[in-house]
């Protein structure tokens, strides 16, 4: 992935920073230029709580070759405390333990290494909250 | 605006074809196309052709086509929207024609997609999400489809053997058409017993990975005693777009888009789901052909599963999906796709659909979409 690619997302994938619409309140994450909801083109950066709860979840089992060596692993689809959903990969978790409404925390992780010289992406992968 | 016909359709047989490239599998469906219409000279031509710069390195695919066809220095316009870049290329050579523009146009679709590896169509396939904000998670299209699934398992009680009946619907019927991938006949436990994709999708529950093309002729309605064969007429047109990523549509067990672009279809048209006689619909994995039948009308929410294990969806049932095979059995080399839906709307609406002819077939819809259903055509033809 070209540097500037992953660099100049890093308010979002580093911080979880999330634009809330200054008119209707619905928050976005990534941030938006344009509210879908309203129009409004004013947002104030926040940055979200780490949780959420799964809203739906898979297992990917035959993936896209820069996520193979990882195979299977379980992916869902996550609705943060502050009103955003995700699609992240959900980790440390058992298959079985897969379940829509299932408690989560955003957890800063190692998505996947590429190329030769093996430049690392980071971003963040969903871990179950055990009581 | 001109009422439009389809006056000629061409598509040969889908499946791995090492031997041939991608100009010419395009090319052979397209001059079969021109023959069944009796033209030999094109007044425009839209391909649709989702990924050909990373299927075969190759972009600029009008001007290499149109090079291909003899057809010198006609306007060709690639159409590209993921797996329905081929209804989108139809939608653009209906509204050429409707507009007065042009009058004899090719709307033609091709992929080419076993030439790269597997890993690699995934990839190129994967492109039509949000790259950075869903690709980032490795979710592939089976993934983004399955938790569509398991929403709609939660919601309305679909049954993994609701989705497997799909499978073996549109195998059942792909028997029936000698240009399907495959001719296989499976059973509810293959699907649900075969190698798992994403859960709770199987491989039996995806399309395959294809090569392919098809095309089709269209003119002016008033024009078609002109022509060789008797016209299907278009007689509604909607298009529609939903959010790119998944994620951020409040209900994961419906397609809005496929709706919204049904009911401008269908107001088009003056026509109700009920007036329908059959439908190819995109079955790019079996929980799609049910959400999609209950988008389109033909089903209320949550009843599609039920429908397609009843036998509802079946040549013999109520409002029969897919008679071609569907996607599913026919094979999605996907900018072909939506085209080739509209070869089996025009083949079973003149009454030429051989051993897969319906008795009752005036009237047929053909719904495409891309992505997760970020982009959604639905068309209406009927006999003239």
């Amino acid at each position: 992935m070209p540097p500037a690619r992953s660099w100049r997302a890093y308010p979002q994938t580093y911080r979880l920073e999330a634009a809330r619409c200054t008119k209707c309140g619905k928050a976005f994450y990534p941030p938006r230029l344009v509210c879908p909801e309203c129009h409004n083109r004013t947002f104030e950066t926040f940055a979200m709580k780490r949780t959420g709860k799964v809203v739906s979840h898979t297992v990917i089992r035959t993936p896209a070759s820069a996520f193979s060596a990882l195979q299977p692993f379980a992916v869902g689809i996550v609705e943060m405390d502050d009103g955003p959903r995700l699609t992240v990969q959900i980790a440390d978790v058992k298959f079985e333990e897969l379940k829509i409404g299932l408690p989560v925390r955003l957890e800063f992780r190692r998505i996947f290494s590429e190329g030769e010289s093996g430049v690392i992406q980071y971003g963040h992968k969903a871990v179950p909250i055990r009581q | 605006m001109r009422d439009v016909a389809v006056i000629g359709v061409g598509m040969q047989k889908w499946g791995e074809l090492w031997e041939k490239s991608t100009r010419d599998i395009f090319v052979e469906s397209a001059l079969l196309a021109m023959d069944d219409a009796g033209v030999d000279r094109l007044d425009a031509m839209y391909v649709g052709s989702m990924s050909p710069g990373i299927f075969a390195s190759q972009e600029h695919l009008e001007s290499l086509m149109a090079d291909y066809l003899g057809q010198k220095h006609i306007p060709a316009t690639r159409v590209e929207s993921a797996c329905a870049s081929g209804g989108l290329a139809f939608r653009l050579a209906w509204l050429a024609v409707s507009s007065g523009i042009s009058d004899v146009v090719l709307a033609g679709g091709v992929e080419k997609m076993t030439d790269v590896s597997g890993g690699q169509a995934t990839h190129a396939l994967a492109t039509a999400a949000d790259m950075k904000w869903e690709g980032m998670s490795g979710v592939t299209f089976p993934g983004l489809y399955a938790m569509m699934a398991v929403a709609h398992m939660a919601k309305y009680g679909t049954t993994r053997r609701q989705l497997a009946s799909v499978a073996v619907k549109n195998h059942d019927n792909g028997l029936l058409n000698p240009r399907a991938q495959f001719h296989l006949k499976i059973s509810i436990d293959d699907v649900i017993n075969s190698v798992k994709v994403a859960d709770p999708l199987n491989i039996l529950d995806c399309s395959p990975i294809t090569d392919g093309a098809a095309a089709v002729i269209l003119c002016p309605a008033d024009h078609v005693k002109k022509f060789k064969k008797p016209g299907v007429k278009v007689i509604g047109s909607g298009h529609a777009t939903d959010t790119i990523a998944l994620h951020d549509r409040a209900d994961l067990a419906a397609l809005k888009g496929v709706g919204e672009a049904a009911a401008r279809a269908y107001k088009m048209a003056g026509k109700k789901p009920e007036q329908i006689d059959f439908a190819e619909v995109h079955d790019c994995f079996t929980i799609a052909e049910v959400i999609v039948s209950e988008a389109l009308g033909f089903f209320p929410a949550g009843k599609g599963g039920p429908g397609a294990e009843a036998g509802e969806t079946a040549r013999g049932g109520r409002i029969p999906i897919n008679t071609s095979g569907g996607l599913k059995s026919k094979g999605h080399p996907v900018g072909a796709t939506g085209i080739a839906q509209i070869v089996e709307l025009t083949e079973q609406l003149r009454g030429e659909a051989g051993e897969r002819q319906l008795k009752k077939a005036r009237v047929g819809l053909a719904q495409n979409m891309g992505g997760s259903g970020g982009t959604a055509l639905v068309h209406i033809l009927e006999v003239m």
